[in-house]
């Protein structure tokens, strides 16, 4: 009878798993009694269409809409064929805004595997807040202040609500200022096209805003990075990048005063890499070196990065997320110059790591792959302005030229300027931002831009006969320099004044972790002190 | 009985046990540890500026062994973490009283 009991205590009484299966039990045999008889009603009528595995018939001319099939009308026609066109280059501005979202995972891990193990939970968070912050302050004002007069962008079917920049008169001239449309999205900004446009330049902002997150690391509170993170979306960046891109009077240069195109910027080597390395160095210079990074006599103390497999792969992520940053910044699928966008970015990359490498390993026995790791990125930088209007050649020379700076850039940031970058953000952003403009007004070699910034005939630089070109350039480069560093120097004055910019001495000598974000990064590890942590020759700065 | 802790380089770890095996010492204990000695650690470049890393790994293997194949032990030790090259560690030999089985409760004799 103990069987009986068993049985009767299963079904009386079941413990959980006993309950859930018997459950999915009754629920499959009820299943198979209710849906039977309709897959049996379903194999009564087989399909009636054909499949198609090589792909040859699916998409034919019955996929374009028109009133009477027999007889399109050439009007039902261009109106499919248009949309498509704008379908390409809308499919096209969203996938590689999405590459160049996922730079971001890219900045994360490369500024955390070169900062120290104690800091990893405070470095990351940053890098991630970054991201909903610059978000949101960009949906507020950013994006209206950047784009809001840009006018039609013809590539995603005319953005026209984009229409009202605020412009002042100066030697007889319109100089555009900021736009004025599109705060929150709203209005009639509530638009495809903008919409589009407003994801792009939004991963963008965001590459910028992340950069002084690596030179500041280490000994930035989180608070003022917050606030920051604000200031960068809503105002710093929007501004100098509307005086690019949005239509302003760096864009206008060349209608205006005849030099060349203008100021003209590919993808961003000023108005993403040199601004944010140019606010990095200004960040940097206000916060001061990290604790020990310097000893009395002012000799730079090494600070090894706790993991250089992060790094790396975050170089990589980074390296794969600019195939979205350049051949999406046609901000059209369907032109086809993207290829020589994508192959020149590629090659200067690569040619970046090699230089970096060969003169590294000269300079000092062994290819530090810290610098390995800045070189391609430089290379990668330096090429963003140029890379549509270059020839591979001078895609390899630009990017190669790019790793022999960021090294020498390094070096006399550190050692002469006595500034504290971690991971090398102004030597790879900002010095090799300015590298990139140049070498467009160098390099451009006249097969690509016809009408650019409104001007006729294509870009070319110094080496091909325009020296105007290299003068435009160069102002761009120059109004940065002045525009971003004085007004983040000013900016973090005013934090340092009131909310101060730099965490305790004490937080930072136990890490960031506890004291900042109250998790550690590795809560699993015993740290042990690299050279340089708590140095007892360290001296604040003045 | 003896305590004998040995600090040796951490790819020697596995020929250590494989010799204390084959002189049938039966268990051991093996910690990561960091440590100098007279050479005082080696110097790295990061970034172009050399620095020293004073503490390097190693790894310290205790083991418990009966007076009689206290030689043996320390013998074999030596002979497997042996590379001839300034690091090769230590062996510490140690008076232990007495030694208990946690699953039965038994002391060892």
């Amino acid at each position: 009878m103990a069987w009986m009991k068993t049985v009767c205590n299963v079904l009386i009484r079941p413990k959980p798993l006993m309950r859930s299966l018997l459950l999915g039990v009754a629920l499959a045999i009820l299943g198979a009694v209710v849906v039977r008889p309709s897959l049996q009603a379903q194999a009564a009528t087989p399909p009636a269409a054909l499949n198609d595995p090589t792909g040859a018939t699916t998409g034919t001319a019955k996929d374009v809409t028109v009133k009477d099939a027999a007889n399109p009308t050439l009007p039902e026609v261009m109106e499919t064929v248009g949309h498509n066109k704008i379908a390409i280059n809308f499919v096209w501005v969203l996938m590689t805004g999405f590459l160049v979202m996922f730079m971001q995972a890219g900045f994360a891990m490369v500024e955390t595997g070169f900062t120290r193990a104690k800091n990893v939970a405070h470095t990351m968070s940053m890098n991630f807040l970054i991201y909903p912050i610059g978000m949101l302050g960009y949906w507020i004002c950013g994006f209206a202040m950047h784009m809001g007069g840009v006018g039609a962008v013809a590539a995603l079917g005319g953005t026209a609500p984009l229409n009202h920049e605020f412009t002042i008169q100066l030697f007889g001239h319109p100089f555009g200022l900021f736009g004025l449309k599109g705060f929150f999205l709203s209005g009639d900004t509530y638009d495809v096209g903008v919409f589009a446009l407003f994801l792009f330049q939004m991963v963008f902002m965001d590459t910028a805003g992340t950069i002084p997150t690596g030179a500041m690391a280490e000994r930035w509170k989180l608070t003022a990075f917050i606030v920051f993170g604000f200031f960068m979306s809503m105002f710093a960046y929007p501004l100098y990048a509307n005086w690019v891109w949005g239509g302003g009077w760096l864009a206008m240069l060349g209608q205006n005063f005849g030099l060349g195109h203008g100021h003209v910027d590919f993808a961003g080597s000023s108005v993403v890499h040199m601004v944010g390395g140019v606010a990095a160095l200004a960040g940097a210079i206000v916060i001061g070196p990290r604790i020990g990074k310097y000893d009395k006599q002012g000799n730079p103390v090494a600070m090894p990065g706790h993991h250089i497999p992060m790094a790396i792969a975050g170089t990589f992520i980074l390296c794969f997320g600019w195939f979205g940053f350049n051949p999406g910044s046609t901000l059209a699928g369907t032109d086809l110059r993207i290829a020589v966008v994508a192959v020149n970015t590629m090659l200067a990359g690569a040619a970046g790591a090699m230089t970096a490498m060969i003169y590294v390993w000269l300079k000092f026995g062994k290819p530090d792959p810290s610098m390995l790791a800045n070189g391609m990125l430089a290379g990668l930088v330096a090429i963003t302005a140029p890379c549509a209007f270059v020839t591979s050649v001078s895609a390899v020379i630009i990017g190669g030229i790019a790793g022999i700076i960021v090294v020498v850039a390094v070096l006399f940031i550190e050692r002469t300027m006595k500034i504290d970058d971690p991971v090398g953000a102004v030597a790879v952003h900002g010095v090799n931002g300015l590298w990139g403009i140049l070498a467009l007004g160098l390099f451009a070699d006249g097969t690509y831009g016809d009408g650019w910034n409104g001007v006729p005939g294509t870009v070319r630089g110094l080496f091909y006969g325009d020296a105007g070109q290299f003068f435009a350039e160069a102002i761009g480069g120059l109004t940065c320099f002045v525009f971003i560093f004085v007004s983040f120097f000013i900016f973090f004055k005013i934090v340092e004044m009131t909310m101060g910019n730099r965490v305790s001495a004490e937080a930072e000598l136990e890490g960031l972790d506890m004291p900042e974000m109250g998790a550690m990064g590795y809560p699993d590890f015993v740290m042990t002190p690299g050279p340089g942590e708590s140095h007892p020759d360290y001296v604040p700065r003045a | 009985m003896k305590l004998i802790k040995s600090v040796v380089r951490p790819n020697k770890v596995d020929d250590v046990r494989d010799a204390l095996e084959k002189i049938n010492v039966p268990g051991m204990t093996v910690t990561e540890v960091r440590g100098h000695g007279r050479q005082k650690g080696h110097t790295a470049i990061y970034r172009g500026k050399e620095y020293n890393v004073s503490l390097l790994p190693k790894v310290e293997i205790e083991v418990v062994v009966q007076d009689a194949i206290v030689d043996d032990v320390i013998k074999a030790i030596i002979t497997a973490a042996r590379t001839g090259e300034i690091g090769d560690g230590r062996v510490f030999v140690l008076p232990a009283e007495h030694s208990y089985n946690i699953r039965t409760g038994e002391k060892d004799v």
